[in-house]
């Protein structure tokens, strides 16, 4: 089998003792499902579910102009970002285009802690070391990550360290945790409230199966991962966004600081900044598909004359709604909310809609102003 | 009942094939959320892609097991899809074919056959 070439997370024995089912996924073998997909969605909306993301790239980036160095590579401002708080991010090439989506946080006094996908990591790791200068220095971290997802996130992980109760949405923190010195920040990928917990290798499995213990928590794998960021509208790399992406195309502008967009001194910059003043041949939009099968990857959406304006990148059933939506790219001019377009399924034409994302409400938590 | 390679079974009343896919291939797609049923009076040949069965994560082909006309579709999977976990080789068929030649079906897996044949996977 194939199986022997793959990498392993520390909590392997932990996903085969709990009977999930393993599949192939970025190089490692990883948990799809436990107990099946709507079942795993569904609980995670509800209460909360745990997942294994340690195939995912963490690193630290450190020295005294860690800072700016990293500014080098995204189009972040991540100079004015506090201590203890995390930023979403994209690595873009010269030509604008991204090379990942990433979160980069100062949870500590020691520079950036940095979580790449899992796709990704290695040749992001290299870019950023290419091209780092003076004294700051990346390195990777061989740590598990873990999230904790859902409505009853925040109460099972107040039981452990109350001071979690009190993070906000992107807070983040070094502390000790389950007797283990983590990384935590209050983000996740589902549009849940949630945690995101990096912990050493070798306590992982321990600190999975004691969050286990919570009769609220349950096991999630990667198929209710990717179904809860669908209806986020969050784009998986790789499917939603790519290296000929631009930022303002994924529709991801939101992470262009503007103090950045000023100075115009981010990879691509030129690209971004006429795609921002109107020059924009494609745009990332969400689709209701109103009728029959799911649209997939790859679909080709069509106006309502049924010329071929576009393609969905990701799509599928969303459970949490009971109808079918879909993530793809079309000519500006067809992404307006409301637009009539359909996509073509098996030779089929179907109703769609343009709407907008995320499909389902996210529920992170915003600290009241104090 | 008989089975094939891909998975589906066929069961044999008179003239007419009652098809599915089999608990094996249910409980590996896991939820299934869509199917698209065969239009009525089409023909098929053995091995045709005649119906979609769609998952959470992604959509199969299910492959006619013998040759015929689809003279009945399952209208409950419209709106049940899942049914085909619940009862993938009862309420959950897909269709019905007149079958033109019903010798065919001795070249297919019975239940012995096939439950040897899932050892081998």
């Amino acid at each position: 089998m194939s199986d022997q070439t793959l990498k392993t997370t520390p909590l392997n024995a932990a996903h085969r003792a709990l009977g999930a089912r393993m599949v192939p996924f970025a190089g490692y073998d990883m948990p799809v499902q436990y107990e099946g997909v709507l079942a795993e969605h569904r609980w995670t909306r509800e209460h909360a579910g745990l997942f294994d993301v340690s195939h995912m790239g963490q690193a630290k980036l450190t020295g005294a102009d860690a800072v700016a160095q990293f500014e080098r590579f995204v189009p972040g401002d991540y100079g004015i970002l506090k201590a203890g708080r995390q930023k979403y991010s994209l690595l873009l090439n010269d030509q604008g285009g991204i090379m990942d989506d990433l979160m980069a946080g100062k949870p500590d006094h020691d520079g950036l802690f940095i979580v790449v996908n899992a796709a990704c990591k290695d040749a992001d790791f290299a870019h950023i070391e290419a091209g780092l200068q003076g004294d700051a220095k990346l390195t990777r971290l061989d740590r598990a990550l873990l999230a904790i997802q859902g409505p009853e996130a925040a109460e099972v992980m107040a039981a452990y360290e109350p001071v979690l109760a009190d993070f906000g949405f992107m807070d983040c923190a070094r502390l000790m945790l389950f007797g283990a010195d983590c990384f935590v920040s209050r983000s996740g990928y589902t549009g849940e409230d949630g945690y995101e917990i990096s912990v050493p290798a070798d306590q992982a499995e321990r600190i999975w199966n004691t969050i286990l213990e919570d009769a609220r928590v349950k096991p999630i794998g990667l198929g209710a991962r990717d179904s809860l960021r669908l209806e986020a509208g969050l784009p998986l790399y790789g499917h939603d966004a790519d290296e000929t992406t631009s930022p303002v195309e994924a529709a991801l502008a939101f992470a262009l600081s503007k103090s950045r967009k000023e100075r115009a001194d981010f990879p691509g910059a030129d690209r971004i900044l006429k795609e921002l003043d109107g020059s924009l041949s494609r745009v990332r939009v969400g689709l209701h598909v109103k009728e029959g099968a799911p649209a997939r990857e790859g679909a080709e959406i069509a106006d309502a004359d049924g010329k071929v304006i576009g393609k969905v990148t990701s799509g599928g059933p969303s459970p949490s709604l009971g109808k079918n939506i879909a993530m793809g790219y079309v000519s500006p001019q067809f992404s307006e909310i409301g637009t009539v377009l359909t996509v073509i399924v098996r030779g089929k034409p179907l109703a769609a809609e343009v709407v907008a994302t995320p499909f389902v409400a996210n529920r992170y938590y915003r600290k009241p102003k104090s | 009942m008989r089975y094939t390679k891909e998975h589906e079974w066929v069961r044999l009343d008179g003239d007419v094939a009652t098809v599915g896919i089999s608990k094996h291939a249910a409980d590996a797609l896991g939820d299934v959320v869509f199917v698209e049923t065969p239009e009525v009076g089409k023909t098929v040949k053995a091995g045709d892609s005649f119906a979609v069965v769609e998952s959470v994560k992604a959509a199969s082909d299910v492959y006619a097991p013998v040759a015929g006309e689809v003279v009945e579709a399952n209208a409950v999977l419209a709106s049940a899809p899942e049914t085909v976990n619940a009862d993938p080789q009862g309420d959950g068929w897909f269709a019905r074919i007149k079958v033109a030649d019903a010798s065919a079906l001795d070249a297919l897996m019975d239940q012995a056959a096939y439950d040897q044949y899932l050892t081998t996977l």
